[in-house]
């Protein structure tokens, strides 16, 4: 973890200062992004009127649920219900320490990146159930529920993939895993690991095709049915930031980080390279939302258990037994 | 006195726990409420509460003349407002004896057929986002918009026409609407392979839909199920068939018909249907004669003789029928109407036991209810 001098607390505050004005941003734009293609995949402009291509109608949503009031349900729990949204965003955040954005912008490299920012968005999980619970209201406890149920099913093979590239670097570290990709990126010689962690990745973020947990037909708004206002637009943002991460993870882990393709970098600085990865896999999973209708919960399940787990596991005996033997 | 173990080894909570889905609810299309009993996700009992949107058109109908009532009809099914107008105006017509001319026959059986495509594309589009399809909705509409603009320019209303009067229509047709028709169903026969590939040859599409709320033949006929879902069962039932009113005895058409009855059969049942009413239409189109469209001199003094009618017709939804009774005067002594969706809806409190949660959603979307046409 290295020295703890001044500079490096510098080094921290201003992070934290980037970091939060980025995920904002980010998340503004993403929802920009996402009304766009969806306006364009279902022939019409989307948004359009605010600022050219309207691209700050998402600001003035944004100053709008500022301004709302933020009501409680008279039977909801009264701790836990404000802190929900909080706990849902906060591990959200700490992702970004470890994402190495180019070989010098990487806040922390830590030794052990991949299994912290891992472990931290498995966090989020428990403030869903927390607000899920909290709002004490039936379709917020089932989606809460079908939530927590969907994403330890999905957790799992998402480590399997991830295992299997970790297993060929010999490490945990973000830098370390990009660098190895040099030349080749991880997808084409783990194609499996990635498309299941592009699934996984797509289930863990609640987003169509398995958006169960806020199926909005069935559970008219999931978990976050009782939030309002800002709490509600916690609870948007954490869900547009976790998307924005779980991308610039499968972007460092298969796609190369960095790295331009089979080596040619082209004279584009890396953190061009990473983003432009990163919104392109963003964009991707936009076009899957809306395109496929939605699956059920037991199907949901099925596939995980039956079909992703075992094919993760095979993938990841395949790969120790390569690394082992070649 | 039971002991303080006795009580502990009681179970604290129910198993069963109800949840209200609508009558606000996003998938209930209208104002339906549906009290579920859920076992975790399983339903133990569903109990359809209907009534929300009463306005007492039946009662409407015995202190207004025959005429007077005319617009009423078309705000029974919002979705196919142009059949059910067309059916009342059949009905009294052949109550009163009306003449109607040959023009006017086409007219409408090509304008009802529109509405009837209009009615099942919305039902295609609001289904698949009820599955969680968006993009769909979007593209149906798309489709239905056209339907509305050619019968907006002929009837002059969008939604609740009153296009069709005793003897006639209202309005002629030119060379125009003709036109648009045509070119309308060209272009939605193109859309159909669109919504083959978009949703027909889905993977998940066909999971959430196949062997999901399968009604048996016997449950259909129990409840009085009719149109698209009864043939769905493969039970070739349209009183456009069984008893030909209007003109349909002389077009060529057929009627499809599902094995299953599950809600994969009503899904196709209903897109084969929208063919065979371009069909219908084209037919319609070739062989329509001039002459006048409205006996107008018939709608002056509309009087039935002493007596009852039942006038049976296929709505989008199935069967609707209006039962009048007359006691001579211009006003009807009774105005009762069938409606489809009533027998429809209620056979769900047999389907949807033992279903999931997401299945409720899906079979009660693949029903297509109409709640406003149950309330009246």
């Amino acid at each position: 973890m290295g020295n703890t001098d001044g500079s490096d607390w510098v080094r921290l505050i201003v992070g934290l200062v980037i970091v939060l004005a980025f995920s904002q941003l980010n998340a503004l734009f993403l929802v920009w992004l996402e009304r766009k293609v969806a306006g364009h995949i279902q022939l019409r402009p989307g948004p359009k009127e605010v600022g050219p291509f309207g691209i700050l109608q998402t600001i003035a949503d944004g100053i709008k649920l500022v301004g709302k009031e933020l009501i409680s349900p008279a039977a909801a729990d009264r701790k836990l219900f404000p802190i929900a949204p909080i706990l849902v965003f906060m591990p959200v955040l700490v992702g970004f320490l470890v994402l190495p954005f180019s070989p010098d912008l990487i806040i922390r490299d830590m030794n052990v990146g991949v299994l912290l920012i891992f472990a931290f968005s498995t966090f989020s999980v428990l403030a869903i159930l927390a607000g899920g619970w909290a709002s004490n209201n039936k379709y917020a406890l089932l989606g809460a529920v079908r939530s927590v149920a969907q994403n330890v099913a999905y957790e799992i093979p998402l480590l399997l993939a991830v295992l299997s590239v970790v297993l060929m670097v010999n490490s945990l570290q973000f830098s370390h895993i990009v660098e190895a990709q040099n030349r080749f990126w991880f997808i084409f010689l783990q194609p499996v690991a990635g498309i299941i962690y592009l699934i996984c990745a797509t289930a863990e973020t609640n987003r169509a095709p398995f958006d169960i947990p806020e199926a909005e037909s069935e559970l008219v708004a999931g978990f976050h049915t009782e939030y309002s206002g800002m709490r509600f637009g916690l609870f948007f943002l954490a869900e547009y930031t976790n998307m924005f991460i779980v991308c610039a993870v499968a972007t460092s882990l298969f796609f190369g980080g960095w790295n331009g393709p089979f080596g040619f970098d082209l004279n584009i600085p890396g953190v061009v390279w990473f983003l432009v990865k990163t919104y392109i896999l963003i964009f991707i999973i936009m076009w899957v939302r809306w395109t496929f209708p939605r699956l059920r919960f037991d199907q949901l399940m099925n596939f995980s258990w039956k079909v992703m787990i075992p094919l993760s596991l095979a993938n990841l005996m395949l790969t120790a037994l390569v690394v082992k033997f070649v | 006195m039971r002991s303080m173990a006795d009580q502990f080894r009681e179970p604290i909570v129910e198993r069963v726990y109800t949840l209200n889905l609508g009558p606000q609810h996003p998938s209930t299309h209208g104002v339906l409420r549906v009290l579920l009993d859920l076992d975790g996700e399983f339903i133990v009992k569903a109990d359809p509460v209907i009534g929300y949107g009463h306005r007492g058109h039946e009662k409407m109908g015995e202190n207004r003349t025959y005429k007077q009532f005319l617009p009423n009809a078309s705000r029974m099914d919002y979705l196919s407002g142009l059949l059910y107008n067309h059916g009342f105006v059949l009905a009294v017509e052949k109550f009163a004896g009306i003449e109607v001319p040959e023009r006017a026959k086409y007219i409408r059986t090509v304008c009802a057929e529109l509405n009837r495509i209009s009615s099942h594309l919305l039902w295609f589009g609001t289904y698949v986002m009820d599955l969680g399809g968006f993009t769909p909705f979007l593209y149906a509409f798309d489709d239905r918009e056209h339907i509305l603009d050619i019968l907006d320019r002929v009837s002059g209303s969008r939604l609740t026409y009153s296009y069709c009067r005793f003897g006639g229509v209202c309005q002629d047709v030119d060379a125009q609407f003709v036109d648009t028709t045509r070119s309308f169903l060209k272009r939605f026969r193109s859309r159909y392979h669109d919504y083959d590939n978009l949703v027909t040859k889905n993977v998940i599409f066909i999971h959430r839909t196949r062997g999901v709320g399968v009604i048996t033949v016997d449950q259909a006929r129990q409840f009085g199920v009719t149109g698209p879902n009864l043939r769905a069962c493969g039970i070739p039932y349209d009183m456009r068939k069984i008893e030909p009113y209007e003109i349909y005895d002389r077009f060529d058409f057929e009627i499809p018909i599902g094995t299953k009855g599950d809600a994969l059969d009503r899904y196709r049942v209903r897109l084969e249907e929208m063919e065979q009413s371009c069909r219908i239409i084209e037919q319609a189109l070739d062989r329509m004669p001039g002459g006048p469209f409205w006996n107008e001199a018939a709608t002056f003094k509309v009087r039935p003789p002493k007596g009852e009618i039942y006038f049976g017709f296929e709505s989008a939804r199935g069967q609707t029928g209006y039962y009048l009774v007359s006691d001579g005067t211009p006003y009807p002594y009774r105005c009762h109407i069938r409606v489809p969706s009533y027998g429809n809806l209620h056979v769900l409190t047999e389907v949807l036991r033992g279903t999931m949660m997401a299945d409720a959603i899906s079979i009660l979307g693949s029903i297509d209810v109409v709640i406003p046409e149950i309330d009246r």
